[in-house]
């Protein structure tokens, strides 16, 4: 799950960061609403971890421009200023969650999986088709109720693919959800891994799209 | 005497008083010798009267001095006092030669012409004289005090009287006065008592009289500056824990990292990680007691002679270990200035704090430089750093409370020159910000000279 990390202070933002890799996202990490701005338009993440007292403005500014441009990221606000007023202010301005600091990481990780559940729709918190069954929160996979192993950006495809059975995910949209900017990608890097994921679910679960992309399943009608 | 109401009050009563005491003396006085004068006259008048009726022969000596008895005296009021005045008539020889019914035996005057006084049988007597030397005889008409006194008295009585019934409407028209003259200060205190100890808006009076004016002014301006004071303190907490939040979040962070982790890689990272967050942590702590002693300290700094050498060392000390782990070496320059006007921790806090910001800033392997300079008005300390220098915008708000730089580095609380600046200016020097011509910033303490 590709998501931004917007936090000014660095030592937290390494924790966000690395944290939040383990937690099985795919996070990109700056430190200005400048950056964040630039960012979100660049890329599509499927959430926003926003700080709100930023060193080149307020986060509830760049919260309330980006969705005056009908960008319906879902933004979890990050911030220390938590009283009751200010988190009115800032759920009102379009955040989707509010977080305090100092807050646990794992409640984080989770309320992030449920932000990007309600955008996409879903009430249920694993993804699944047919026997094959993906938990976000443990990270785990099983078909036919045996577990698979697999890697995290092996994971983070299957998520992907899993999130909209029956719709095609281009190739570069993989890409960019399993590499952030920091890290390079390889040019075969997504067959490499789409090669991994048949060869340890077995064939049939998912499809290339000659030119396009993959996805999992049949077209749909 | 603690009450406005009671002493103005007072201050009216008697200044009320007094001028109609003085009043009713001036009316006594004047009364008296009007009646005094106009008497004399009367009395000269009928012994020259008496006197000549003897010189003409129209009448016996011996009977003269009865004629004095019909004479009307006019007087200031309706009662004839004519009957009061006595006359005697005496020869040179020194017999009494004859006298009105009224006048006593005993001789009136001992003079031989004019106005005398004689005292008879203890009353006193006033007399004129005339000596009529054709006959040989001297006429002397007199009255008694008493009875002129009783004149004056009758006067003062019909002056005073309805004076007297006046005095007590005057004195609740007064009190009457001063209650409606206080309205307005009644009105204030009334608007102040009722007020809730958080109410800090300035009191609202449109009609207070100009004397009043000066006294709400300063209440008003009281006001503002506590609630000014307040805010700047709640915003202080409110940034404060906000700056003390963040670090605790990234080091909770960092600690289930740690925990969670077991690749050993990632677990050193997220522990140093965790080593350098305490340190800033401690740094931030350690400014905010800074800040709140030297705010606490307001009115009890002690500012002496010390010796800056001492200064630079217990500054240079606690910043060694932080410039060691860095790489950036601390030199020292400039002699020495024999001592510097401040007080000694504090200017020691302003030092470290200065020194610490140039090691922050300082790239790895940098150095930076403290020079001791002074001049006949003052003693510098300069701190200067290779480091990137602030931009102007910086540089304007440097020393506000919690301002960090656009280019925020993550080394700063945003509290260090605002120290400084309060320390400065608390002993009497000023703290001056400069980036370096050729690269490099420059914070210079300016002390007044010892």
């Amino acid at each position: 799950m590709r998501i931004l990390i917007v936090e000014d202070d660095p030592i937290l933002l390494d924790g966000l960061t690395v944290g939040l890799k383990l937690a099985g996202f795919s996070p990109d990490a700056v430190s200005t609403c400048a950056d964040a701005d630039a960012a979100l338009r660049a890329s599509d993440y499927e959430a926003v971890v926003l700080d709100i007292m930023l060193p080149d403005g307020s986060g509830i500014d760049l919260l309330a421009q980006r969705r005056r441009e009908r960008d319906t990221t879902p933004i979890l606000l990050l911030t220390a200023r938590d009283r009751v007023g200010e988190r009115i202010a800032g759920l009102d301005a379009g955040a989707d969650d509010y977080l305090g600091k100092p807050f646990d990481l794992d409640e984080l990780a989770a309320r992030l999986r449920a932000i990007q559940r309600r955008s996409s729709g879903r009430a249920c918190a694993t993804l699944s088709w047919q026997d094959v069954v993906l938990d976000p929160a443990m990270l785990s996979v099983t078909r036919d109720d045996k577990p698979v192993s697999l890697t995290r950006r092996e994971f983070t495809i299957l998520r992907l693919l899993l999130e909209r059975p029956g719709a095609v995910i281009a190739r570069t949209t993989l890409e960019e959800t399993i590499y952030g900017w920091q890290e390079g990608v390889e040019s075969n890097a997504v067959e490499v891994h789409i090669h991994n994921l048949r060869a340890k679910l077995g064939a049939g679960v998912i499809q290339t799209v000659r030119g396009i992309g993959y996805r999992v399943g049949a077209e749909q009608p | 005497m603690k009450s406005m109401r009671t002493r103005l009050l007072l201050i009216l009563l008697l200044t009320t008083g007094a001028v109609w005491l003085s009043a009713a003396a001036w009316i006594y006085w004047s009364t008296q010798a009007r009646v005094e004068q106009v008497l004399d006259a009367r009395l000269r008048e009928a012994a020259r009267m008496v006197d000549s009726l003897i010189t003409d022969h129209r009448i016996e000596i011996a009977t003269a001095a009865g004629a004095i008895e019909g004479l009307e005296v006019e007087t200031m009021t309706d009662e004839p006092y004519s009957h009061q005045l006595s006359c005697q008539i005496w020869s040179l020889a020194g017999t009494l030669v004859g006298r009105s019914e009224a006048a006593p035996r005993e001789r009136l005057a001992s003079n031989d012409d004019g106005f005398s006084q004689t005292t008879i049988k203890g009353e006193t007597w006033r007399v004129y004289t005339v000596l009529n030397s054709d006959r040989g005889v001297q006429v002397m008409v007199g009255d008694n005090l008493q009875v002129r006194q009783s004149l004056v008295n009758d006067v003062m009585t019909g002056t005073l009287l309805p004076m007297t019934v006046v005095l007590p409407i005057a004195g609740l028209l007064t009190w009457l006065s001063v209650q409606r003259g206080m309205r307005p200060l009644d009105r204030m205190a009334g608007l102040l008592g009722q007020r809730h100890a958080a109410d800090l808006r300035p009191v609202d009076l449109p009609d207070a009289p100009g004397e009043l004016r000066p006294a709400l002014d300063a209440i008003n301006g009281l006001f503002g500056r506590v609630a000014g004071a307040r805010e700047r303190e709640k915003s202080f907490t409110a940034f404060a824990a906000h700056e003390l939040k963040t670090p605790l979040a990234g080091l909770k962070t960092q600690a289930q990292i740690a925990l969670a982790s077991d690749d050993p890689e990632i677990r050193r990272h997220a522990l140093e990680q965790i080593a350098g967050g305490v340190d800033r942590s401690s740094r931030l702590v350690r400014q905010l007691l800074d800040l709140a002693a030297v705010d606490a300290n307001e009115e009890r700094e002690t500012i002496s002679p010390a010796d800056p050498g001492a200064i630079v060392r217990d500054s240079v000390q606690s910043v060694e270990s932080l410039a060691a782990r860095r790489g950036v070496t601390i030199d020292l320059e400039g002699a020495h200035a024999r001592t510097v006007s401040c007080d000694r921790a504090l200017a020691t806090t302003a030092l470290r704090n200065i020194v610490e910001n140039a090691v922050l800033h300082s790239p790895a392997g940098g150095r930076v430089r403290i020079v001791i300079a002074s001049s006949s008005q003052e003693s510098r300390f300069e701190v200067i750093d290779a480091g990137p220098g602030m931009s102007d915008d910086d540089l304007a708000h440097a020393r506000e409370r919690f301002w960090r730089g656009a280019s925020r580095d993550g080394v700063g609380s945003g509290l260090g020159l605002a120290i400084v600046d309060t320390i400065m200016r608390r002993v009497g020097g000023h703290l001056t910000l400069a980036n370096e011509k050729r690269g490099g910033f420059r914070a210079t303490l300016h002390f007044q000279k010892g």
